[in-house]
């Protein structure tokens, strides 16, 4: 068994967290989280009924059992600090956790995240008593600062939301890891089940996958391809990978009657 | 810079010839690589792009998929008002058309906007004629303040604004705006408009501009296919979105390829479109902007727009009615009918007021719908495609 994954105090088994935008149908997204096995599941507050009156078309929520699973909602859409702050409390009254997924990336076209805007909203979320799971770009200076002032994770991008490009961001992904004092989730840009393995090989303590699985041709399947190789990619990483040599070195070394 | 500057001097000579006369072997490598500049994007309205539609469309399909996922964003228009005092030759509004005009009240305004959300809609494009006297920006920002509290998405298709107009509509909480250039070939435009503010090509143009300077976060721009070569159109439409994402680079840009319609003055399209040219533009749009939203409306078909949605759509409207009040019947007593934009008649009980059957009110439409299905009967067949019909995909608090 793998070691648990740890965020704010709260132990999770599952090192896949799953995102809900894509999917075919509200059927097919509560289909795919069954089947990966995840725990945390991020959903765009965008979408879902903030209001309390149960809209039945915003009702993405109730295909998620908030018992079986940590809904983590995210200000995807904020365009700065002060609107994914609004959204954070609304979601809060809305009866939703005190988790938040701070999404804040004004560009539409390749929804990178705006540094300074997220800064300043982490900063004030974290004051008002939120875990927050900040979405960055692979920055380290940037995932240190934030590390300072409280954040529970940094959530930093292998490439683009949606790009299914892998770990472009590898050397700075590495450089984060290596200095964080919290779990380092790679929470976009995901595309391959091979890409997942790598980060967490890498030793990323965790990775976000949505794109890739819901656009799948059969996402309950992807979705468990997935979490085989989160599992494999972790377990190998808790194992120690072998050195890599630039040589062949035999298995059946020629001096072995020496010892 | 503005795009007036970029759009006189884009090369469009250069453009419509590699649009007209692309050859094979660059237009197989401009499918294989994607398009990567606005002379590729001519070259993926050529004939020769033409007899690759299938692959174009293959490729739309899976880079609308991974970019939007399997998702349709659903959206009806709501006719503020169809008083107008420009003459467009095209519009079943123009002024001198003699047709039963009618401005909601904002109560009627709010009564309309119920009876779409009561059919799912969680984000309605408030749509006028123009006429300063009666769709003012105080007139639309008190729409949309009352609409705000039950509709979490407002956008607007209405007489373009000077910024500071549009300023307290984006503060009331409408975010996006949509303003069609109708046609991008100029000596046409001075031909279908022949009067009223909108005569102004160039003002007209840089609309959404200053609709960003406001604080819009969506904007919409199209040409309306039937006036101009459609190469030309799709051109120039493709330069604008550029041009916009590069300047105005917070905004979700929304492209739509609206065709004439049948309307009131029995206008006849000047240039032809046909389905596979408007298949091949989807695609071509899609490919060279893949993350442009593409709406479809009710001007097409049902079975057409059936095809269409899983090519690169992700904005649909449904059950529409391009007629004020078309939803309920709201204001059918205050219609009246005018001529060169004179009242001639509203005395109460002329048969003329009597909305025909099958409609709510006596109110004329823009133009004739294509697709009468009701939301519901467009949604379930946007899930029977393998689709979800998004309703609400925006928040009303995001804006404050």
């Amino acid at each position: 068994m793998s070691k648990p994954l740890i965020i704010a105090g709260r132990q999770f088994s599952s090192r896949l967290f799953l995102g809900t935008g894509k999917f075919p149908s509200p059927e097919s997204m509560r289909g795919a989280l069954a089947a990966s096995g995840t725990e945390i599941v991020t959903v765009a507050l965008r979408r879902a009924d903030l209001s309390g009156r149960r809209d039945p078309f915003a009702n993405i929520l109730e295909f998620i059992d908030p018992a079986r699973f940590l809904i983590l909602p995210n200000t995807s859409g904020a365009m700065n600090a002060e609107e994914a702050v609004r959204l954070a409390r609304l979601a809060v009254a809305a009866g939703l956790p005190k988790w938040i997924k701070l999404e804040i990336h004004p560009d539409p076209r390749y929804l990178l995240p705006d540094p300074i805007e997220t800064f300043k909203a982490a900063e004030q979320l974290v004051r008002e008593g939120f875990i927050v799971l900040p979405y960055i770009n692979a920055d380290p200076v940037l995932a240190k600062r934030l590390q300072e002032i409280g954040t529970a994770t940094v959530m930093p991008l292998g490439a683009p939301i949606g790009s299914n490009r892998g770990l472009q961001t590898r050397e700075q992904i590495r450089i984060i890891i290596e200095q964080a004092i919290v779990p380092v989730v790679i929470d976009a840009g995901i595309g391959a089940p091979s890409h997942a393995a790598e980060a967490m090989e890498l030793g990323a303590d965790a990775v976000l996958v949505n794109t890739a699985i819901a656009v799948a041709s059969d996402p309950n399947r992807m979705a468990t391809a997935f979490r085989n190789a989160v599992e494999a990619g972790r377990t190998a990483f808790e194992l120690g990978l072998a050195d890599r040599l630039e040589t062949a070195s035999s298995t059946s070394p020629l001096t072995g009657f020496l010892k | 810079m503005s795009f007036a500057e970029a759009f006189n001097a884009l090369p469009f000579s250069n453009l419509i010839e590699r649009a007209r006369g692309a050859e094979s072997a660059s237009v197989e490598r401009i499918i294989a690589n994607g398009p990567s500049s606005l002379a590729d994007f001519a070259a993926l309205l050529s004939p020769e792009a033409g007899q690759s539609l299938e692959m174009l469309c293959q490729r739309s399909q899976a880079v609308t998929r991974q970019r939007f996922g399997r998702t349709i964003r659903m959206f009806a228009p709501l006719y503020l008002s169809n008083e107008c005092i420009n003459n467009c030759a095209y519009c079943g509004f123009s002024r001198d058309n003699p047709i039963l005009r009618v401005t909601l009240s904002v109560d009627e305004v709010v009564r309309e906007a119920r009876a779409l959300a009561e059919q799912g809609f969680r984000s309605i494009l408030l749509v006028a004629g123009e006429h300063p006297k009666f769709v003012s920006s105080g007139y639309m920002t008190e729409c949309v303040r009352a609409l705000r509290k039950f509709v979490p998405s407002l956008s607007l298709e209405v007489g373009p604004m000077e910024t500071a107009e549009y300023l307290p509509l984006v503060e009331a909480g409408a975010e996006g705006l949509v303003v069609y250039q109708e046609t991008y070939d100029r000596a046409v435009y001075s031909r279908m408009h022949t009067l009223g503010p909108k005569r102004d090509f160039d003002w007209r143009l840089v609309t959404p501009e200053r609709a960003y300077a406001a604080g819009f976060r969506r904007l919409g721009i199209a040409a309306l296919f039937g006036l101009a070569d459609w190469r030309l159109e799709a051109i120039a439409v493709a330069a604008h979105a550029v041009w916009l994402l590069k300047y105005c680079w917070k905004a979700q840009l929304t492209l739509a390829l609206p065709r004439l319609r049948p309307c009131a003055g029995e206008f006849q399209p000047l240039t032809s479109f046909g389905d596979r040219e408007l298949v091949q533009v989807i695609a071509a749009f899609r490919l060279f902007l893949p993350d442009a939203g593409i709406v479809l409306s009710t001007r097409e078909p049902a079975t057409f727009r059936d095809h269409l949605l899983p090519l690169g759509i992700t904005h649909a409207s449904a059950g529409s009615h391009t007629e004020p009040g078309g939803y309920t019947g709201a204001g059918k007593d205050a219609v009246h009918k005018t001529v060169r934009g004179r009242i001639i008649e509203q005395e109460l009980g002329s048969l003329d007021r009597i909305a025909p059957v099958g409609r709510a009110t006596g109110a004329t439409g823009q133009f004739e719908i294509a697709d009468d299905r009701t939301p519901a009967e467009v949604a379930l067949r946007i899930r029977q495609l393998g689709y979800e019909p998004v309703w609400k995909d925006w928040d009303a608090a995001l804006m404050a």
